[in-house]
């Protein structure tokens, strides 16, 4: 039995040492916003933060997380950076298929947390570990540079609503 | 950009040129039917299979027989004018999406279109996937409920207009009889009719039920483009919102009550089968729930994916490798070249004769076969009961997997359920229902919902690859260093001649082979085009991949006219400017694209070259240059990619930058790094690491510049990759001077000399 404290809640969870973080989130708590893409943290779609470090949670066993705090794509938007990244991801209109987004989104957000104005190496560091088949990487270089800046860095979307 | 496109919509409304994007549109015109026989390719293809078989349906705007129960089916709205539209008593307007959503942002697009005609905001609006329907919602392009081929777009662009109009048009009547005035004095905008003169309103959700007995009117007016509202405007995907906190729902995601999950493995050779299983070691693992053979593969149910993948690890199985079990990448391209070098062509397109006089120029290109590598791995949700089967998953071909439901659990077609999911990415795997299949196998032996995911490794081993080709293309320089004639001799596998084998064209002809190969943009008068059929070993499937047909032709193609170009020692930007005289739409995009990128204007520093690839496919026209570097040990580095594009009526500009720049990016990844292997009759790719996808820092700047005008909307979700590795191949030419005759990128015919490789990289 071990004790997840994840987006503020604690779930006791009844599974294997070895099970990885992010089954125990999709399949035990049911959070099912943080994806699955490799399981050999080749892609990063399963990225969370771990005390607000990015994460692979595939290849992140439970029995290694101890109290350390998870926080998943679910709740990042209750931190002011995971909550300007995720206004910046709406105003360039980032995603296409979505299915990578939840992971890059984690890792943008947990990079602005230390670096808060990242140039563009600093991006490919944090970024490059986060594949996107729809290969929308000049949008997220944008939108990371907007959430940092709130300068506007990219042609805008028109919101739903001001149609 | 505006000014030019008012001028033309001046003209549209006088002239019958542009027919499509104007103008009153009768009963029963299938616009995206007519435009269809312009366009080419896998269009075409399909297009035959619909005039050859009566019983083929597409969408329409207008009411059909089957509307009532689809609509009865889906919350029984007040008012449902059509397939695509559902307005509710309490005002809220649900839009229908015929295709799906894979990333290439069909929903907003569609959306777009109906919200148009119907003068609803975007705001105001929810999408709903479309149930499997064949009647109600068969792409005209393609001849069945079908995504894919770059064919959305141009065939809602006549149909989904002309359904807001028709819903629209019986909103204003239901209000004007009831206020007692000429339906021609209201106006409509955001979901409400005015009559300005008594200054009374009502929404849609009050007319709703009066508008369902207006009689549907005979002839709409579809808006002059001037009026659009929506149309050209860079608006957001209608679903970002939730795709940026995790709630969308793809079929990964899906969560039945009472659901396990199972994790699957097959042989891993292609045509293998299952022997026998040793599960001892696998029954011991807390959580795993069961296992269950198959003719082919194994799966492993678990309480939770992590018992399931455990459980299925610590399988011992053996396979019968079968009779592919010595085949090799090397067997597979040695017998390709041979049918290649002896077998006998189908002509797709002979124009003129060989001249016997002339410069002749020969190349032989080969390509390899690709993975698809969704970001979502493959996954279908299943529960059978004995009177139902229930399936949940993204799908390119929702009716395909209810036929093939219907088929294995023996149940009729009525009693399978689909319900569509968000797609993690198709690229064209998810057109296939090999996967989905093999979970209602599965699933037919449980009594209660499965959930079968494959792993990465499984995903890629078990991909339906992009056929390998190997093509002979030639030409005869004229005295100006100009061809005269242009020959393409395509050999390799067909998609459609299993796909959809009435589509094949005379003589056995699989049209999509030679598309792009066929037509070219260029003036050339004489012309052979021809391919030679050859089939795979028993096993080995091939299928459709982004781009298609064009993603093979153009790199062969526009590789070659660079090639033409040296040997006639020309300006590659000059030598296709003299071959685009005849063709002032294509010639437009080289130009802007060479100027925007400063072509000639510089030198460049060295082992840094430009390359220019131009296509017209999927209804679109394409021109993009690459500036890369190669360095001395032979690693390539994109620089920058300008791209022009002519795409006609730019429906969204935001989606059409993404989808080129997402588009591009993809080709230029697969022909840098992917090709999938064989070895032991298996595919030895398995995963990210050595089936390697593009990554930021690997990223390049991208400009794209748009020439707009009011020509019917083109494909845009495949035109990016199509073009992709021309331009990057071209660049790499005039980097190093090394001509790539094959993909991926070799990089150890790239290095400088012997003594680079002793250098030290930093």
């Amino acid at each position: 039995m071990f004790v997840l404290h994840v987006n503020g809640e604690a779930h006791s969870v009844d599974v294997p040492a070895d099970m990885p973080v992010l089954w125990v989130l999709r399949d035990i708590v049911g959070l099912t916003g943080t994806k699955f893409g490799c399981g050999i943290a080749q892609c990063g779609a399963c990225t969370v933060h771990l005390d607000g470090q990015a994460v692979r949670s595939c290849v992140l066993p439970i029995s290694a997380v101890g109290d350390k705090a998870v926080t998943t794509i679910e709740a990042v938007g209750k931190t002011p950076t995971g909550q300007k990244v995720q206004q910046a991801w709406l105003d360039v209109d980032v995603v296409q298929c979505g299915y990578c987004q939840s992971g890059q989104i984690m890792s943008a957000s947990a990079l602005l947390a230390r670096t808060p104005n990242p140039n563009d190496a600093d991006i490919d560091a944090a970024m490059s570990g986060n594949l996107c088949r729809c290969a929308t990487y000049v949008r997220i270089r944008a939108a990371i540079k907007q959430a940092a800046t709130g300068k506007i860095e990219a042609p805008q979307t028109v919101p739903a609503g001001a149609a | 950009m505006k000014a030019a496109r008012a001028a033309v919509a001046g003209e549209v409304v006088a002239g019958a040129a542009v027919a499509s994007a104007t103008a009153a549109v009768d009963t029963g015109v299938d616009v995206g039917r007519r435009n269809a026989l312009k366009l080419g390719g896998l269009t075409v293809a399909f297009l035959w299979t619909g005039a050859r078989s009566a019983a083929s349906a597409a969408i329409s705007a207008r009411r059909q027989p089957s509307d009532a129960a689809a609509a009865a089916a889906d919350g029984n709205p007040a008012f449902a004018p059509n397939a695509f539209i559902r307005i509710d008593a309490d005002g809220l307007v649900r839009l229908v999406m015929p295709n799906v959503e894979m990333g290439q942002g069909i929903y907003t697009g569609a959306c777009m279109m109906l919200a148009e005609e119907l003068d609803v905001g975007m705001d105001q609006i929810r999408v709903e996937h479309a149930p499997p329907n064949e009647e109600l919602y068969s792409m005209p392009l393609l001849g069945g409920q079908i995504t894919g081929g770059s064919t959305s777009t141009r065939g809602h662009w006549g149909v989904l207009r002309e359904a807001g109009a028709v819903a629209r048009s019986m909103l204003v009547a239901a209000a004007a009889e009831r206020w007692h005035v000429d339906p021609a004095s209201c106006t409509v905008a955001r979901g409400v009719v005015t009559h300005e003169a008594t200054k009374r309103s009502l929404g849609f959700g009050v007319l709703a039920k009066a508008a369902a007995t207006a009689p549907e009117p005979a002839k709409v007016v579809l808006k002059d483009p001037k009026s659009f509202t929506l149309i050209g405007k860079p608006l957001r995907r209608v679903d970002s919102a939730d795709k940026v906190v995790g709630a969308t729902q793809f079929g990964i995601d899906v969560k039945v009550p009472g659901m396990k999950i199972a994790t699957v493995m097959a042989c891993p050779t292609f045509g293998g089968k299952l022997m026998s299983v040793d599960d001892t070691r696998t029954r011991a693992i807390p959580g795993v729930i069961a296992v269950l053979r198959l003719d082919a593969a194994v799966a492993v149910v678990g309480e939770h994916f992590w018992a399931a993948k455990q459980g299925l690890d610590a399988l011992d199985i053996t396979w019968d490798r079968g009779d592919n079990a010595d085949l090799t990448t090397a067997k597979l391209r040695e017998a390709l070249a041979d049918k290649s070098n002896n077998g006998t062509s189908i002509v797709a397109r002979e124009v003129g004769k060989k001249p016997a006089d002339g410069k002749l120029v020969y190349a032989t290109y080969q390509l390899p076969m690709l993975a698809h590598a969704t970001m979502e791995p493959l996954n279908t949700t299943v529960w059978i009961t004995p009177d139902k089967c229930e399936i949940w998953v993204g799908t390119q071909v929702p009716t395909r997997c209810v036929t093939a439901a219907a088929k294995i659990t023996g149940l009729p077609e009525a009693k399978v359920v689909l319900h569509n999911q968000y797609l993690g990415g198709g690229f064209g795997r998810r057109l296939e229902t090999d996967s989905v299949e093999q979970a209602l196998h599965l699933a037919k032996q449980v009594s209660y919902p499965i959930k079968v995911i494959w792993t990465r490794e499984e995903d890629i081993r078990h991909d339906i690859v992009r056929p390998m080709y190997h093509d002979h293309i030639s030409a005869v320089l004229g005295d100006n260093g100009l061809p005269v004639w242009y020959g393409d001799r395509v050999a390799g596998g067909t998609v459609l001649g299993r796909w959809a084998p009435s589509a094949m064209g005379k003589d056995g002809l699989d049209d999509d082979t030679v598309e792009c190969a066929a037509t070219v943009p260029y003036d050339i008068p004489n012309l052979k085009v021809e391919w030679v059929r050859h089939d795979m070993p028993a096993g080995l499937i091939v299928g459709w991949w982004r781009g298609v047909g064009p993603t093979h032709n153009l790199f062969v193609v526009e590789s070659f006219m660079d090639e033409l170009a040296h040997t006639a020692g020309k300006d590659p930007l000059e030598y296709r400017r003299a071959l685009l005289q005849k063709n002032p739409r294509s010639l437009a995009l080289l130009n802007l694209a060479a100027e925007k990128i400063g072509w000639g204007k510089s030198a460049l520093p060295a082992r840094v070259g430009r390359g220019i690839a131009l296509g017209e496919p999927f209804g679109s026209r394409i021109c993009v240059i690459v500036e890369a570097e190669v360095s001395a040990q032979g690693e390539v580095r994109l620089l920058r990619a300008v791209v022009a594009l002519d795409c006609g009526v730019a429906i969204n500009p935001s989606s059409v930058e993404a989808q080129v720049q997402g588009g591009l990016l993809f080709g230029l990844g697969a022909a840098l790094y992917n090709g999938i292997t064989l070895k032991h009759g298996a595919i030895e790719q398995s995963n990210f690491h050595d089936y390697r996808s593009l990554r930021m820092n690997e990223t390049p700047l991208i400009e794209l510049h748009r020439i707009d005008n009011l020509e019917s909307p083109g494909g845009l979700g495949e035109v990016g990759t199509a073009i992709a590795a021309p331009a990057l191949a071209n660049a790499i030419f005039a980097a190093t001077g090394v001509r790539l005759h094959s993909l991926p990128v070799n990089r150890a015919l790239l290095v400088q000399n012997g003594g680079a490789l002793k250098d030290v990289v930093t």
